[in-house]
């Protein structure tokens, strides 16, 4: 194999943002029909890695050699020319547009000035036929779930004739059985004499499909083409972060026997009156973190979203500390003590523009010490602020920056910090630890251990199936918005819980 | 349980409202007889009339030209409330070049000025980066200066002043040709005059029958080249839009630019392509203006940009339902234009008849969901429908009473009918609508989420 | 993870967590940086990092700097691009300008520009008040004059004696503003309907109806030999006297009639400002304008809070034309000053949504409008007035935008490198 030319082979590739090196001589070579895997953790700099070799950045130093011959790509087409495809973490899919327009977008195949649909439709479904794939190209895409969705992404590239593939975190929103499909996909493509780019930080999974592993830490890499079958995963682990990696568990049960939320028989519906979330009833006592397990879009947004109030349910009630809040505004929630770590902390959670303290103050206005009466008490706001980024150790240079300005993970510590304030009652956590190192990620864990243990109520939702496991008392799954299991977290696998997510026996209508 | 079936039922109410091409045309059909009994009873002929329905042809196409250019800028993402100052720069450019050239010139110059708006636009948004709506706002500022200080340098000078310039108005324009089919409505042949069939079944002002003869007749005789133009842009910017590559870049770009720009398209060149086409109608817009009015006049355009945005948006973003949208309000522009006072009276009529068939609607859809009712949604969707059908009963009867107490409706008032119309239709339909999803968005090359 | 749509890092730049790495000179690597791990986050006395220590290193002169560099930059390319019409409609740009600047200082001139910069400011403020909640109230239009109409026939219609009479014809002013802007809040929140839209056609609507109300026939008066159509005029006792007699006190002498209004203005400014910056519910609105999605996770009601938004602007929209009607036309006619609305929007954007850059450029297109007039008499089309507001506001509006972004990178820029030279918060602090 080494006196093979490599399909890609990165040298010395740098790329600065202001103030900071994402990538730092780079080094990386792939071979021919070969899936190779790439890991790192949060913010080791790979998906800038990934945007360099796709064209969609421009790396300041190093060059970038596919079959042995130099390139350098300004855009994507010229990647695309090149033969390279790219599969993104969050789907770049037209939502009205069918599956059809998706794929032939940018590349048409044309009939006397017109796009030529037949052909079009032919040639995807042939592609799909090949490898295995079930797709209807006329359905739009916003009909589709998530792993059709990735298929309709990886049937775009390889109708563009990409020779190399490279998919960017593409477990990151399957469940353990959609999981294995996508392997048994990519083997295939292997098969077929492509060459596959797979970016992780989960190391079974990289170890389990890949024919070769570089390891990519703090913008550089530190080990390169290592053997699958010669290295562990705790060594991975090790090059990864430098230490183990940490690990969710819960120490001695906390839970009492106050139930502190209370939700009764909850419908929500759509505004097309389709229900997302259906007749769930569910209970936390203090000191109980239950979690959520459930493939996104089966209503735990909309769940954790009419418990904060933002929605209205249509039917069912929700009780918090022996009172029924259902008709309470999302103000009043916050104020009795619920509080809320969204999942899309830049939608949701904070406003980017706005500095430190005055996200210390969003979602807590009216609470002390940000306000006195109708005024707003900065000075008040700016002291806490500077308690939380001590407490949680945000690094910031000061409490005036605007939050955007921070680290992913310095935002999300901050965000934790702010709902840990004020002795909140029942805390909804959604992905607190998304997207984010292991540092911060063991650090939330720790947090909310330590609320556990002072008697919070947490309600737990996660996509990533080891968190859940490990930190939940109770462990719920959600499917089609109905609560359709309770599995104990103690002696539950990762794959039974995915197939318990995706109703495994039942079959999938949606 | 339950709740499957509320939504099966949900969407079984809904899907009644799933009409199709025959359905909209009896619909038509229903209307025009009703406008027609209207019209008799109330005697106002001109309801009907071929000049009315001419006029609300001509009073159209720029409105429709206009909504043609947003719905060309907001397919590709970009809002475009500048299309007004557009419109402007293209009566000017149009008449600058008209009065010398004569009025192809004056549509070539006005889609040029047209164009070099959207151009301003397009490197505010796409390549700047600024708010939409506040660059828009900033070119229709522009646009008026712009076209009014150079009325004053060059129509108020020299040559031009002496052709009947200034500093408020151009030199006249020549009009553009017009078109009259032979036989039906009186065209010439060579030069010999054709009967006038349709003409003179509308003379007769028969039930029905002379209504249809007006319309027809209104659609045939006298049309500017011009509005046939714009009539063929309907097919032309569906085709291109849905049908070519062109077109489907365009409309990803609108959709969603980052997986556009993943796929290698140049979204910021489609970007400005779809502006300045925008910017192109909106041009040909005031350009057609010119002609019809023969010359550049300060004010013309009064708010036509604005309108054409509003039928854009009451055609859900679709060529058609622009059309649609934009002979509704070409209509209600006609009666005012015509002194419709008269005419407007008998809408009223027409409109609170329109109003109780709705309220009837209602009503049996209210009592046919009533036994079902068991969620709090269910009984949410009864309660509307008979609040809807209370509102348009209380409706109907103030237009009634309106209408019996009153000879004709003040001008003044006539003349808001079509911000009202928009006002009604955006309050009652917006639900339905879908604008491109990534509409109004500002896109920076390279900044994915 | 996702990014923040605006000049960010892409998603895994290892920004600001690992201090180490940011340094892009590796010789620069201090150990020293690692320390501020999980441990160094004792709890101190938070007061340990003083405020004002904490707002320097966030803003420093340099924010200022860029507040007041950025319009005056994008004054300075609009004189530019001014200047070359000039030139190119045969003018001489130099002395153009010169005989403006002189025209435009006189006494007369001045009370003139005060008058026109108070009317643009109320407007602009009104404006304002949606923008700050990205709210776009176009109709600011409408409502001034649906107001100023209403007001004024029922200021011509009842007297009262001297503070009630002035009173009531601004409190009816405001409501009505405030209700007319409420049709718009309402169809947004209830039927979702841009508020763009529908304020573009209220103005339309307002229009047309002050068209039909301002009619002998309804609600103007009868004037025997004016060909001018105007409500009755305000009793004497309930109108606003000119502000002169107290400038004039003060040694402040001014020819013309300075708007008795002119305090209200300033009073409304400063309104402005407080609640924005200083209270919970300004805070709320700024969110919402910010971030809706954020504000409504936060407890905020984005309905309530757009209403309320529309209603506020509406009420202030409903004073611009109270100077005016109380200190000089006691009467609404063809004549009262029309298009505020829009001029209020190109101020405020120029302004910066604050009332201080709001007050200095309402006096900037006061005295445009004011000097323009002595461009006739170089054969140069007053009009061109209209040009040069254009202009400023697109290049306005562009730089604004550019210095935004630049601002963002050099912020993050600077974050990123004092996190390596390690300042931190809580590394301050354990020190």
């Amino acid at each position: 194999m080494p006196d093979q030319v490599p399909a890609v082979r990165l040298t010395s590739i740098t790329k600065r943002f202001p103030g900071v090196v994402a990538n730092r001589d780079i080094d990386l070579e792939i071979q021919r029909g070969e899936v190779h895997a790439l890991c790192g953790e949060n913010g080791a700099g790979k998906s800038t890695l990934m945007k360099i070799l796709y064209g969609m950045q421009r790396p300041d130093e190093g060059t970038i050699e596919i079959d042995g011959e130099k390139v350098s790509f300004r855009t994507p087409a010229d990647a695309i020319a090149r033969g390279i495809g790219m599969v993104h973490q969050h789907f770049k899919l037209a939502d009205n547009l069918t599956v059809l327009e998706n794929v032939i977008l940018g590349a048409e195949p044309r009939k006397a000035g017109r796009i030529d649909f037949g052909s079009a439709r032919e040639k995807i479904r042939a592609m799909a036929e090949q490898y295995g794939m079930r797709l209807d190209p006329d359905t739009l895409v916003e009909e589709l779930g998530v792993g059709d969705r990735q298929r309709v992404e990886i049937i775009k590239v390889l109708y563009r004739g990409a020779k190399v593939l490279i998919l960017d975190e593409p477990t990151a929103v399957l469940v353990p059985q959609e999981v294995d499909e996508l392997f048994g996909n990519l083997r295939e493509l292997r098969a077929e004499g492509l060459t596959v780019l797979f970016i992780s930080h989960k190391l079974d999974e990289v170890l389990s499909v890949a024919d070769s592993i570089s390891v990519i830490r703090r913008g550089t890499t530190v080990a390169t083409r290592l053997n699958p079958r010669e290295v562990t995963s705790r060594r991975l682990a090790e090059l990864m972060v430098g230490s183990e990696l940490p690990t969710p568990e819960l120490r001695e049960s906390t839970v009492t026997e106050d139930v502190e939320l209370a939700v009764k028989d909850l419908v929500v519906l759509t505004s097309e009156g389709r229900p997302v979330v259906d007749g769930v009833t569910l209970d936390i006592r203090r000191g109980e973190i239950v979690g959520l397990a459930g493939v996104e879009g089966n209503g735990q947004s909309e769940l954790i979203e009419t418990i904060m109030g933002i929605r209205t349910a249509d039917s069912g009630t929700i009780g918090f500390a022996g009172e029924d809040v259902t008709g309470w505004t999302t103000r009043r929630r916050r104020e009795a003590g619920i509080a809320y770590i969204p999942e899309d902390r830049h939608r949701h959670g904070l406003v980017l523009e706005g500095s430190l303290w005055e996200n210390r103050i969003l979602g807590h206005q009216t609470e002390k010490p940000n306000s006195r009466g109708p005024w707003i008490d900065r000075r008040g706001a700016r002291r806490d602020t500077t308690r939380i980024v001590q407490e949680y150790d945000v690094r910031t240079p000061g409490i005036e920056v605007p939050i955007g300005a921070l680290s992913g993970g310095n935002q999300q510590k901050l965000i934790v910090g702010r709902e840990m304030s004020g002795e909140p009652k029942v805390l909804i956590a959604a992905h607190p630890t998304r997207g984010i190192d292991v540092g911060a990620q063991a650090a939330i864990w720790e947090h909310l251990r330590r609320a556990r243990a002072a008697g919070l109520a947490v309600l737990l939702i996660s996509a990533d199936l080891e968190e859940l496991i490990g930190m939940s008392d109770t462990l719920h799954v959600i499917l089609r918005g109905r609560l359709v299991a309770e599995v104990d977290p103690a002696n539950v696998t990762p794959e039974e819980l995915g197939s318990a997510m995706t109703g495994a026996t039942v079959e999938d209508a949606s | 349980m339950s709740t499957a079936t509320v939504a099966e039922k949900v969407s079984g109410v809904r899907a009644k409202l799933n009409l199709r091409w025959p359905h909209y045309m009896m619909i038509a059909g229903a209307l025009l007889v009703l406008l027609s009994a209207v019209r008799v009873l109330d005697g106002a002929n001109d309801v009907t009339s071929s000049g009315t329905v001419s006029a609300a042809l001509r009073l159209a196409v720029p409105i429709f030209l206009a909504g043609l250019g947003g719905l060309w800028a907001e397919r590709s993402g970009v809002v475009n409330i500048g299309l007004e100052g557009m419109m402007i720069l293209g009566t000017w450019t149009g008449a600058w070049a008209g009065y010398q050239w004569g009025p192809w010139a004056c549509v070539i110059a006005g889609i040029l000025g047209g164009a070099l708006g959207g151009l301003v636009h397009a490197i505010a948004t796409v390549t700047f980066g600024v708010d939409h709506i506040v660059s828009g706002v900033a070119i229709n500022i522009l646009g008026l200066g712009l076209t009014q200080f150079l009325a004053g340098l060059v129509f108020n000078t020299g040559h031009a002043k002496a052709l009947g310039g200034g500093p408020r108005q151009s030199p006249p324009v020549d009009a553009m040709p017009t078109l009259t089919v032979p036989f039906l409505s009186g065209g010439k042949i060579g030069s010999w005059q054709s009967p006038d069939w349709l003409g003179s079944l509308e003379k007769h002002h028969w039930f029905l029958v002379s209504d249809v003869a007006g319309v027809l007749r209104g659609l045939t005789a006298g049309m500017s080249v011009l509005t046939l133009i714009a009539v063929l842009l309907v097919p032309v910017t569906f085709f291109v839009l849905w049908r070519t590559p062109f077109g489907l870049r365009v409309r990803s770009c609108g959709e969603d630019p980052y997986a556009a720009e993943s796929l290698g398209v140049n979204v910021y060149r489609m970007k400005y392509a779809a502006v300045m086409i925008s910017g192109g109608c909106a041009g040909l817009a005031g350009a057609f203006m010119v002609t019809v009015s023969s010359l550049y006049q300060d004010g013309q355009t009064s708010g036509r940009g604005y309108i054409g945005l509003a039928a854009m948006i009451f055609g859900n973003w679709r060529p058609v339902g622009l059309a649609s949208g934009s002979l509704l309000f070409g209509y209600t522009d006609a009666m005012n234009v015509r002194g419709g006072g008269d005419s407007a009276h008998a809408l009223l009529l027409f409109v609170a008849v329109i109003f109780v068939a709705v309220a009837g609607w209602q009503l049996v859809r209210g009592s046919r969901l009533r036994p079902l009712v068991t969620t709090d949604l269910e009984r949410r969707t009864v309660r509307g429908a008979y609040v809807a059908s209370t509102i348009a009963i209380v409706t109907a009867a103030a237009m009634l009473v309106w209408f019996v107490m009153s000879d004709q409706l003040p001008g003044e008032l006539v003349s808001t009918i079509p911000y009202v119309t928009t006002l009604l239709v955006l309050a009652l339909a917006s639900q339905r609508l879908r604008m491109p999803a990534a509409d109004g968005l500002i896109y920076r090359r390279g900044e994915a989420r | 993870m996702s990014d923040d749509k605006r000049d960010l890092p892409p998603e895994d730049t290892p920004a600001v967590a690992k201090p180490a790495e940011t340094s892009a000179d590796e010789a620069a690597e201090t150990p020293s940086v690692a320390k501020a791990t999980p441990d160094a986050a004792r709890p101190d006395d938070p007061d340990k990092v003083p405020g004002w220590q904490a707002i320097l290193r966030g803003l420093g002169p340099r924010g200022l700097g860029l507040k007041i560099g950025a319009p005056v930059l994008a004054l300075l390319i609009s004189l530019v691009i001014t200047m070359i019409v000039l030139r190119i409609s045969g003018a001489d740009p130099v002395s153009s300008i010169q005989s403006m600047v002189d025209y435009g200082t006189t006494s007369n001139s001045i009370v003139d520009i005060l008058n026109r910069a108070t009317r643009y400011y109320l407007s602009a403020i009104a404006v304002a008040i949606g923008f700050r909640m990205a709210l776009f109230n176009i109709g600011v239009d409408g409502q001034y004059r649906l107001a100023a109409l209403l007001a004024a026939s029922l200021g011509g219609a009842i007297t009262l004696p001297a503070p009630f009479g002035q009173m009531l014809v601004i409190v009816a002013a405001m409501v009505i503003g405030g209700a007319w802007a409420s049709i718009a809040g309402l169809l947004k929140v209830t039927r979702g309907v841009s508020e763009v839209i529908s304020t573009i056609m209220l103005n339309a609507i307002a229009t047309g109806i002050i068209a039909y109300l301002l009619n002998t026939d309804r609600l103007a008066a009868d004037r025997p030999g004016s060909n001018s159509v105007a409500t009755p005029d305000i009793p004497s006792s309930g109108q606003v006297g000119p502000l002169n007699g107290f400038l004039s006190n003060i040694g402040i002498d001014l020819p013309g009639r300075l708007y008795g209004l002119l305090p209200v203005a300033v009073l409304i400014g400063i309104v402005f400002w407080v609640v924005i910056n200083r209270t919970r519910f300004g805070f709320d609105l700024k969110i919402s304008g910010l971030s809706p999605t954020a504000a409504q996770a936060s407890g905020v009601s984005a309905k309530r809070m757009v209403v309320i938004t529309m209603v506020l602007s509406g009420v202030v929209a409903g004073l611009i034309g109270m100077p005016e009607l109380l200190g000089a036309s006691y009467n609404y006619s063809l004549n009262f000053p029309a298009g505020l609305g829009f001029t209020g929007i190109t101020v405020a954007l120029l302004g910066r949504n604050h009332p201080v850059g709001i007050a200095l450029a309402a006096i900037l297109f006061a005295f445009l409008d004011q000097s323009s007039d002595i461009l006739q008499e170089v054969q140069v089309p007053k009009e061109i007035v209209g040009v040069m507001q254009g202009v400023v506001v697109l290049t306005v509006v562009i730089v604004y935008e550019l210095v935004r972004r630049w601002e963002i990178r050099i912020q993050q820029k600077s974050v990123a490198s004092e996190l390596a030279a390690g300042h931190t918060v809580a590394g301050e602090a354990a020190k």
